[in-house]
């Protein structure tokens, strides 16, 4: 078995971090070892049973062996201190050309939204090699932003911004996760960042915020690539879950809303509960749900993923909990299975 | 230590009056006001305690050891490591030393009757168990989810659990630490024994003041921080919530400007605790005794300077964050001092190898790693990857427990006999240091791993990491060679209270007042008040080596 120690190293703060971070593992294995090693060495030789060893003239003082073991491992982290703070003072000085991306947290997931005005959900695509700056705010209570292989996290606070900035060394995809407890999916207000290649990542911008976008076929079809982009799988999976409810074989089935009503989900149901979800909420969820506007999914689109919609069917069933299957981090996900859980 | 007149002869335990056997009855308890009745009180309730604790981390390490959880909803999983932390700090690991080892042996260290305010003493036990009745409502109520850090604004105005009622516990439970820490300083300041200066004081009753001066300085603040997230909860009066015209972060700082502390209102009485056992198992006058007592002062006073290392990803000024960094490298300092002497104590010593003595070797090595670890917290840029990970749990798992716990079992066993007036067999009392040393070892060392490689705390599933998968099981089975580790003891120290042979005054030839008197002590501490000549750790390795040699030859002939 390929036992894993080291998460993989993927931005340019991810390097010089692992080389002080093993500096001070080397500091932490010397002296627990010396001084370990001293205190067993001396217990042993003057138990009290060998009447061999010297006892005579016990010293109890000595002021330059305390100024000695003072000043120096003084010395020691102070050298780490001025190391790790010029890595720190780096990372909150963001490159005047970096490119902004906007972060806003809230129970239990992350938007992403960019300059150009394409819109994720827990998923963030940036190109490799270029300076990104987070600017980054909560909706609700504390979260952080956490990249484990950027070895970079920094608190997503509600009422003000906080910022932070990174550049990706390697293409692929890596976790990003929410570091400070939240409530009760606070383990599962995660997702990904997409580290593209220059060239990929400008065709995923030229499509709107689809990687590989081939000709839809049919108006399902369509509707599934808006579907995956809004990322509505994340929420809509194929059972209930405390994000929202289900959209397996919704349509034209009878739904019980919050204010008692029950309604037929036709297309006219759908259509509202995109563009305006507040107004019939479905009994038993909150209105977490932000409305989209006609210019993110337009009339024509709408069409489309009620079509998708449609498809949906009767849901799997998929045993709950078990491991989604990984795509493979550079192709497009082209199963719902995923949805189930990011 | 000194010219106490009072017989040394040992009739056995029962034969003289003491202060168990003073009187049997369930209200002579209840009204006690002798701190050694009212330390056995608190060593009841937190082992009680302890044990509602340790039971919540068995069910979490249980729940983890699969990446997709083995028997519970994420709010039961919530709950259940908000119990764990709330009970282990606020009701076990603040009072543990102090209130048990502190209240039994702060007045017979100094040569007094009892404390300054007896009755201020055992109001601070009923303080302490009225705040525990608040957590167990609580629990009993459905539990809460926060976190032991109440983190705003999540904890006054999104969390659906039991908040109020737990802070209330918690509000209640600082009183009675104020309270105990109250009467320490008074007891140190105004009632040592003739001829006893403060640097005759023995290390133990040194650290105990300082964590005196902690709690009495950081306690008010968190109550007041509590009751301010209570306010907000409960009358929507806007402090924290930025939605009420708040600030979230100002929660961070007031929290913290205790709850840094609080590390050290665990880990200073430990540390006294250790200064004890070194210098008794190896027959030696602590090493730089000046400079471990004042260590134990530098780091009270640092280490209120230093919160806002809590706080380095949050949203504090890039400024502030390298001061915090640069004072809590400081604050290192007097810890590594400390280890130093401590080493230094045991050079040209006669070193006893009894059980206590191994649980103080216990502690040395995981003290060694948890300190030494705080350095990737400390420095600024490792932190903002380790920061709310795994790393940071087994961090001071190393710290709080095995300093703490490890140093409260040592001392308990140092000083078990003195309490009881009866013996433990040895042999067990070392087998269970060892347990409790690798068992430790084993859970903590992998969780050090898995938060390197990103796994964030608190986190009930992992089924999108399953690799993570190997260092919680490792984890869990090292959590349950740990517990046997800690299941022993509770049945031979209980064991040896009615079977264990007769202690005698001073079964480890040791030195100090608390040893010159019975076994138990009786109600008034001593028969005649000493007078104190000499200062501590009067020991004498060479005569100690002799003596045990001549004892080995004489068993030889
Ligand atoms: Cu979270
Ligand atoms: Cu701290």
């Amino acid at each position: 078995m390929n036992l894993q120690i080291q998460p993989e190293a993927a931005s340019e703060r991810a390097v010089e971090h692992d080389q002080l971070f093993f500096f001070i593992t080397a500091l932490t294995i010397f002296f627990t070892v010396v001084v370990g090693g001293i205190l067993l060495f001396l217990a042993v030789k003057y138990r009290c049973t060998n009447s061999k060893v010297d006892r005579s003239n016990a010293p109890y003082h000595n002021t330059r062996l305390e100024v000695a073991w003072s000043v120096i491992p003084l010395l020691l982290a102070m050298l780490v201190f001025f190391w790790s703070t010029k890595q720190f003072i780096s990372l909150t000085n963001a490159p005047k050309d970096a490119t902004d991306i906007f972060v806003i947290g809230k129970q239990w997931m992350w938007h992403v939204q960019h300059a150009n005005g394409i819109r994720e959900n827990n998923e963030m695509h940036v190109p490799v090699g270029r300076p990104i700056r987070l600017t980054m705010i909560s909706q609700d209570v504390i979260h952080a932003f956490y990249i484990p292989e950027f070895r970079l996290q920094w608190q997503v606070v509600p009422g003000r911004y906080t910022q932070m900035w990174f550049t990706p060394t390697k293409p692929g995809r890596y976790h990003i996760f929410c570091a400070m407890h939240c409530g009760a999916q606070h383990s599962e207000m995660g997702g990904y960042v997409y580290v593209l290649p220059q060239a990929e990542f400008q065709q995923w911008v030229e499509n709107g915020g689809n990687r590989f976008q081939p000709q839809p076929k049919t108006m399902a079809e369509a509707g599934k690539q808006i579907w995956d982009k809004y990322a509505c799988g994340s929420c809509h999976g194929p059972k209930d879950n405390e994000r929202g409810p289900s959209l397996y074989a919704l349509f034209n089935s009878k739904r019980k809303l919050k204010n008692g009503v029950e309604v037929v989900a036709d297309a006219d149901y759908i259509r509202d509960s995109i563009y305006n979800p507040a107004a019939r909420m479905t009994a038993g969820y909150e209105n977490t749900m932000s409305p989209y506007t006609k210019e993110q999914i337009s009339e024509e689109q709408m069409l489309n993923v009620i079509e998708y919609i449609k498809t949906l069917g009767i849901a799997p069933s998929a045993p709950s909990g078990t491991t989604p299957t990984t795509p493979d981090p550079l192709t497009l996900r082209t199963s719902n299975e995923g949805d189930m859980t990011r | 230590m000194s010219a106490v007149a009072g017989p040394t002869v040992a009739p056995g335990p029962e034969e003289r009056t003491n202060y168990l056997n003073k009187s049997h009855t369930i209200k002579s308890w209840l009204l006690t006001g002798d701190h050694k009745r009212i330390a056995i009180l608190y060593l009841i309730s937190v082992s009680f305690f302890f044990f509602l604790g340790s039971l919540a981390a068995s069910m979490i390490r249980l729940e983890l050891t699969s990446p997709t959880g083995t028997m519970m909803s994420s709010e039961a999983y919530n709950k259940m490591f908000t119990a764990h932390g709330v009970i282990m700090i606020f009701f076990f690991l603040i009072p543990a030393i102090p209130a048990v080892l502190g209240n039994f042996l702060i007045p017979l260290m100094v040569g007094a009757r009892d404390l300054a305010f007896p009755r201020l003493n055992l109001a601070s036990w009923y303080l302490y168990v009225l705040g525990g009745l608040f957590g167990i409502v609580a629990i009993c109520m459905g539990g809460v989810d926060t976190g032991w850090t109440f983190y705003t604004p999540y904890s006054s105005l999104y969390s659906n659990s039991q908040v109020t009622l737990t802070i209330c516990g918690a509000f209640v439970a600082g009183f009675s630490s104020i309270f105990t820490g109250i009467n320490f300083i008074a007891t140190i300041h105004k009632m040592r024994a003739p001829g006893l200066t403060w640097f005759k004081l023995p290390l133990f009753v040194w650290a105990t003041y300082a964590t005196s001066i902690i709690i009495v300085l950081g306690t008010p603040v968190v109550a007041i921080t509590l009751l301010l997230v209570v306010a907000e909860r409960v009358f929507h009066f806007g402090v924290f919530s930025p939605e009420l015209g708040g600030d979230p972060v100002l929660f961070q700082h007031l929290f913290w400007f205790y709850s840094h502390p609080a590390v050290y209102i665990m880990i200073l009485p430990g540390m006294g605790v250790i200064s004890e056992l070194i210098a008794c198992f190896s027959r030696r006058k602590v090493f730089g005794y000046e400079f471990v007592a004042f260590s134990s002062l530098a780091i009270a006073g640092i280490g209120f300077l230093v919160w806002g290392h809590h706080m380095f990803v949050t949203s504090q000024s890039m400024y502030q964050g390298v001061v915090f960094s640069f004072l809590t490298f400081l604050v290192a300092i007097p810890s590594a001092i400390k280890v130093f002497n401590w080493t230094s104590t045991i050079y040209k010593g006669s070193v006893h190898w009894n059980a206590p003595f191994v649980w103080a070797l216990g502690f040395m090595g995981l003290f060694l790693i948890g300190g030494l670890t705080g350095l990737y917290l400390g420095s600024l840029s490792t932190d903002v990857h380790l920061t709310g990970t795994y790393f940071i749990v087994a961090h001071f798992h190393y710290v709080m427990v095995g300093g703490t716990i490890m140093a409260f079992m040592g001392g308990l066993h140092f000083w078990w006999p003195k309490m009881f007036g009866r013996m433990y067999p040895d042999s067990w009392g070392k087998a269970s240091a060892i347990i409790t040393f690798f068992g430790f070892n084993f859970t903590f060392f992998p969780q050090f791993v898995v938060g390197y490689l990103g796994m964030p705390r608190r986190y009930h599933y992992y089924y999108f990491e399953p690799t993570w998968q190997v260092w919680h099981v490792l984890s869990t089975v090292g959590a349950s060679i740990l517990a046997i580790g800690f299941i022993l003891p509770a049945f031979y120290l209980t064991w040896s209270i009615k079977n264990g042979k007769p202690a005698g005054p001073n079964p480890w030839g040791a030195k100090g007042l608390e040893w010159e008197t019975d076994s138990p002590p009786p109600t008034e501490n001593f028969r005649h008040p000493p007078i104190v000549t000499e200062g501590a750790y009067n020991y004498d390795p060479v005569a100690d080596a002799e003596a045990v040699a001549k004892s080995a030859a004489k068993a030889g002939d």
